[in-house]
């Protein structure tokens, strides 16, 4: 064995062999390499650690550029890092920080190595931990090495200590007790002299102040400092990213940072800290004019560079000018408008979004026409980002901005046209909600769908087929308003229709369906109208009223159609369809009857009967279909059919005579029309809390009464179904359930988990259950998430996402102004009702967040701000920190004592940082779970325990201790 | 923060990869596949910066490489483009007028060198000097390793002989 070992050192290939060879190889690279891996197997079972480490950075090396599996190799990286010799040791650590993660098991074994390589004299050595750590850094390492850390952050070393500074970042975020014990002395960093300590500091802050800012509004002063004085642009980019954090949440702060920062504009001749001085300005310090006026004019300079960074850098920054600031955007209109047609697809997708932005009422329709028409030009992919954004755009906060809906409605059906239109699915609901809600758009919404509709050669579009539906459902659900439903029927059922998804077919059956029941009831009752104008002739009385009332209604329409019907009838392809005109058009000029009104539609004995044969041809193959739906809806249409030629044999005699079942016929068709023209309509999320609640329901009762109830049903685990629980509860009144639940009990358990089931299954059609902020409050259980522990208001990612939403909702006060065209709009309130709900919703997070991290520090701050340098000295703010202390650690024990849900009582007390930390934590927790499966219970409950301890403790007094 | 760095060679080849986020190995290829795609098919004369996912890539061309730099969406593009100039002139300053093959051939200490400019995806050394300085301390560390241990398989080889 010696032997070998000894003849693999010799004879071992170096990496520079390795790289040679795979350069020369001959037999192919992935042989090459498992020739080679194979090779490395063997040498790295190797007793000698110069043989090992060899060994180990071939591997490493084809790890990093073949992705060659290296995970088995862990336990080498760990015995090379143990080497004495630097050369070893560094080929380990370099292996372990390349492939080492969170499950790798030999993580636990190499804790004490780094803390003596961290407290080793040679600074390389300790240079090599800290670099690893700042990879690797699990939980546990980070808890158990974070003293050594501490000292090496006030080493005399500037080199060490830089790279430890870096490594606090990782640090923090594995294991947020950490900030307790190095916060003071990395604060004290950014007054270091050395400017690689103080980058390092900033960079660090950045980083952190970006997760959680309100909580580094105190060290405002310190890196307002760094922002006068220092001369060194990577730590003025660094603290200017932090202002642009800080600045929003404090307004004297914007005040005070904003002379400097412009005085930074005026004056660098470094373009990255130029721009970044222009984005911290419109994105944070849009409230000062002159500030925003030279940010603007150095957008303008970037954006008249030749220099295609500058001129993307440009127009994204001119993105995020907000909405007031909108004579920016209109100032640099050309150049905005001139990059759409760029090279660079970068530089077209930020000017697409400008231009979208500039969009207003009156630019809509000429902007749309102007990119409608460049989308024609253009790649697919642009393409369909120009329409994307055209139809969000248009169709933001119920189409706003549009004004002329029946122009509207064409430019979608044009925008379905262009070749590359992959929008099917936005285009198909934009149409039915169009129809939906913009009563006046239907005729032309009509027309429209039939323009696609008869157009053959669409329905081999797969993209298209979402709006061909959309059309379908369109001129089925309006047939009224079309100027010649025998064509619209004859579109459905052309033949190439079978290339459609059966879905969409089936939607194409109902709607033939709906216009065969509409034609046939519009030739009944415009028979009978004749028959009523016939003296002799008496319907009974009811029948009577309603036939009126139903020619009443329609007579609008029809005399609408009056006007449109003669270009209409040109307009129309004749050859094809058109059998049931003849000899209605000749005799239509000239009178003025309703009766003769309707014939103009062409509802004649013949037109029906040519109608109804026709579609019954087009639905015998398909009730043979496999698919239930066509098969179905087919049948339908075929036993109407049935019923009708059955019922009508007179009435296709002679159009004249009424007879007792004729009118039973008229019922049915009447019944089945009135059904089908039931306006639908969108209805709003709050639409159940304008329901008035019954006498005797109790809804804000809390529910654990419901458990003794509830006792035996198996709740389901899923989350869906935990977030929905408190409806079922919510729904059964628990008081009045209470006296009944004896008997009740076992149906009750029945009927609720049923519910719950539908509920589950059927989300979609309940309502949201963050409807009512304070009817969730009430109920504790419905805040357990997914882990149980986050709340929604809590949740970090929600906080952020609201505030973003908060500040998207600012941009909005204009939008109140009233519409020109009546959209039919089922509740007005719903464009009020988001946004306030978001507020409150915001309102409580960051009363709740500022509450704890800024009750005594925005003070603090203020009067800091106005001259003195230091915060942290105040004994009366260490006192109240000692006070948090202790209410901490009291908190601590009443949350051990209550295992089950340790989370409870911080729920809106902890930051939001600290929730994030907390989860962060949780995550790390279960992963090291899994990675030591074989029942570490010990650690698993150190784990626990820190965790418990992390979560209630404030991030800011740390420093002040 | 820097995510990744990554160097690729105008055939796609990679050169060096340093992830500073958490990626799995399945993650990484799909990465570098997925980028080397995005990047090598841009122009010479579009911007420097890729949208990608969420984040942004900002890479650079120097001979048949890219370097490239993945950052998040706030992080100042420049900036990074100056940090990569930055790793570009010292790798030039030790190889002395680096190439490709410089690269190849001496892929661990392209990798050692990136540590000293870069921790935990921040900028820690912003001086080329002291870079400088610290490598070559370093090796001269590892050359006394190296003398030692060489002696010594001299020593073995010559007592098994």
């Amino acid at each position: 064995m010696a032997g070998s070992s000894i003849m693999e050192t010799l004879f071992q290939r170096t990496l520079e062999d390795l790289i040679k060879g795979m350069r020369l190889q001959l037999i192919g690279e992935s042989a090459f390499i498992s020739k080679a891996m194979e090779e490395i197997r063997r040498e790295i079972k190797s007793t000698d650690l110069h043989t090992k480490s060899i060994a180990l950075q071939k591997l490493t090396y084809l790890n990093s550029l073949h992705a060659a599996d290296m995970s088995w190799a862990a336990f080498h990286a760990v015995e090379c890092m143990s080497s004495s010799r630097f050369a070893e040791k560094r080929v380990g650590y370099v292996a372990a920080s390349q492939s080492f993660n969170e499950s790798t098991p030999v993580l636990l074994l190499i804790t004490n190595q780094l803390r003596k390589d961290l407290t080793s004299v040679n600074e390389y050595e300790a240079s090599l931990a800290l670099e690893c750590l700042a990879k690797i850094g699990t939980v546990d390492l980070a808890r158990d090495l974070t003293p050594e850390i501490f000292t090496l952050l006030s080493s005399s070393k500037v080199f060490v200590r830089k790279k430890s500074i870096g490594v606090t970042m990782r640090l923090f975020e594995k294991y947020p007790d950490a900030v307790r014990v190095c916060f003071k002395r990395l604060v004290e960093n950014l007054e270091s002299s050395d400017p690689q300590s103080l980058s390092a500091t900033v960079g660090v802050f950045c980083e952190l102040a970006a997760k959680d800012p309100p909580s580094y509004l105190p060290l405002a002063p310190e890196f307002y400092r760094i922002l006068v004085d220092s001369k060194n642009n990577w730590v003025l980019i660094k603290v200017l990213k932090i202002f642009a954090k800080l600045a929003p949440l404090e307004p004297r702060l914007a005040k005070k940072v904003v002379e400097p920062i412009c005085e930074h504009m005026r004056r660098t001749g470094a373009k990255s800290l130029m721009f970044e001085c222009v984005r911290t300005v419109v994105g944070s310090l849009s409230e000062y004019e002159s500030a925003v006026k030279l940010a603007v004019a150095k957008i303008r300079e970037f954006l008249l560079e030749d220099d295609p960074n500058l001129k993307y850098l440009g127009l994204h920054a001119l993105s995020i000018v907000p909405p007031k600031h909108l004579w920016a955007v209109l100032e640099n209109k050309e150049v905005v408008i001139k990059s759409l047609s760029d090279e660079d697809a970068n530089i077209k997708l930020e000017s697409l979004g400008l231009v979208m932005a500039m969009v207003s009422e009156s630019s809509i329709v000429e902007i749309s026409r102007v990119l409608v028409n460049y989308a024609l030009k253009s790649d697919p992919e642009f393409c369909n980002e120009i329409l994307g954004s055209l139809l969000s755009t248009c169709s933001r906060n119920f189409y706003e901005i549009v004004v002329d809906f029946d122009w509207y409605v064409s430019l979608l059906g044009e925008m379905s046209r262009t070749p590359h239109c992959q929008k099917g699915e936005e285009i198909e609901s934009q149409l039915i909600d169009v129809g939906m809600r913009v009563r006046d758009a239907r005729p032309e919404l009509v027309r429209v769908a039939r323009s696609l509709l008869i157009d053959p050669a669409l329905l081999g579009n797969p993209f298209l087929h979402r709006v061909l539906s959309a059309a379908a459902w369109v001129s089925g659900e309006y047939v009224e308003f079309s100027l010649n439903p025998f064509e619209l029927a004859e579109a459905l059922i052309q033949p190439r229709a079978s290339l459609l998804p059966n879905s969409i077919r089936a939607v194409y059956l109902q709607s033939v369906l709906k216009i065969l029941v509409f034609s046939v009831n519009s030739y009944l009752s415009q028979t009978e109208t004749l028959a009523d104008l016939e003296p002799g002739v008496q319907a009974s009385q009811m029948e009577n009223s309603e036939a009126s009332d139903l020619a009443s209604v329609r007579a609008p329409i029809e005399s609408e159609h009056d006007e449109a019907f003669n270009p209409g009838v040109l307009d129309r392809p004749s050859a094809d369809i058109s059998v049931e005109d003849i000899g209605t058009v000749a005799d239509g000029d000239g009178q003025t009857s309703k009766f003769v009104s309707f014939r103009k539609n062409g509802f004649t004995r013949e037109s029906i009967v040519n109608l109804l044969n026709l579609v019954e041809v087009a639905m015998r193959p398909l009730s043979g279909s496999l698919e239930v739906e066509i098969l179905e809806r087919a049948c339908n249409i075929l036993g109407l059919i049935e019923v009708l030629k059955r019922e009508m044999p007179a009435q296709f005699q002679s159009e004249m005579v009424l007879e007792k079942e004729e009118l039973e016929v008229l019922e049915l068709i009447k019944l089945m029309d009135d059904a089908f023209s039931e306006e639908l309509g969108p209805v709003s999320t709050s639409a159940q809390d304008r329901v008035p609640i019954p006498d005797g329901l109790v809804l804000k009762d809390n529910l654990a009464d419901l458990d003794e109830i509830m006792g035996d049903v198996k709740l389901p685990s899923s989350n869906s179904f935990s977030l929905e629980s408190p409806y079922y509860a919510e729904r059964m009144d628990p008081a009045s359930s209470n006296v009944q639940s004896k008997e009740d009990s076992e149906a009750s358990n029945e009927s609720t988990s049923l519910l719950a089931e539908h509920r589950k299954r059927h989300g979609l059609y309940y309502l949201p259950s963050e409807g009512n902020g304070t009817i969730s409050n009430d109920y504790p259980p419905a805040n357990d998430l997914k882990s149980g522990e986050t709340t929604n208001q809590d949740d970090p990612e929600d906080f952020v996402r609201l505030t973003a939403q908060s500040l998207v909702s600012k941009k909005k006060p204009n939008y109140a102004k009233p519409r020109p065209v009546v959209v039919k709009l089922d509740e007005g309130e719903l464009v009020l009702a988001v946004p306030k709900k978001q507020d409150s919703r915001d309102d409580l997070l960051s009363g709740a967040v500022r509450d704890i991290l800024l009750g005594d520090d925005a003070v603090k701050l203020s009067s800091s701000i106005k001259g003195k340098e230091k915060v942290n000295m105040d004994p009366l703010d260490s006192k109240e920190n000692m006070h948090d202390m202790e209410h901490s650690r009291h908190r601590k024990s009443s949350s051990r004592r209550s295992k089950q849900r340790p989370h409870r009582k911080e729920r809106g007390q902890t930051s939001p940082e600290k929730l994030g930390m907390e989860k962060e934590e949780h995550g790390g927790k279960v992963k090291s779970k899994s990675s030591h499966r074989h029942g570490r219970q010990k650690s698993r409950q150190k784990a626990e325990g820190s965790s418990d301890v992390i979560v209630q403790t404030p991030v800011i007094p740390d420093f002040l201790l | 923060m820097i995510h990744f760095v990554l160097l690729i060679s105008r055939q796609g080849k990679v050169r060096l990869t340093k992830w500073y986020s958490p990626y799995t190995q399945k993650e990484r290829n799909k990465v570098i596949r997925e980028l080397s795609g995005l990047i090598l098919s841009r122009g010479p004369k579009l911007c420097n910066f890729v949208e990608w996912t969420g984040l942004k890539v900002v890479y650079k061309r120097y001979a048949s490489l890219y370097f490239c730099m993945c950052i998040d969406q706030d992080d100042n593009e420049l900036e990074v483009l100056e940090i990569i100039h930055h790793f570009v002139e010292i790798l030039d300053r030790y190889f002395g007028s680096v190439c490709e093959l410089d690269l190849i051939f001496n892929f661990h200490k392209a990798y050692y060198i990136l540590d000293e400019l870069l921790i935990a995806g921040e900028l820690q050394e912003s001086s080329k000097k002291t870079v400088a300085r610290l490598i070559a301390a370093q090796d001269s560390l590892v050359e006394a390793a190296k003398e030692q241990q060489s002696s010594i398989s001299t020593i073995i080889s010559q007592a098994t002989k």
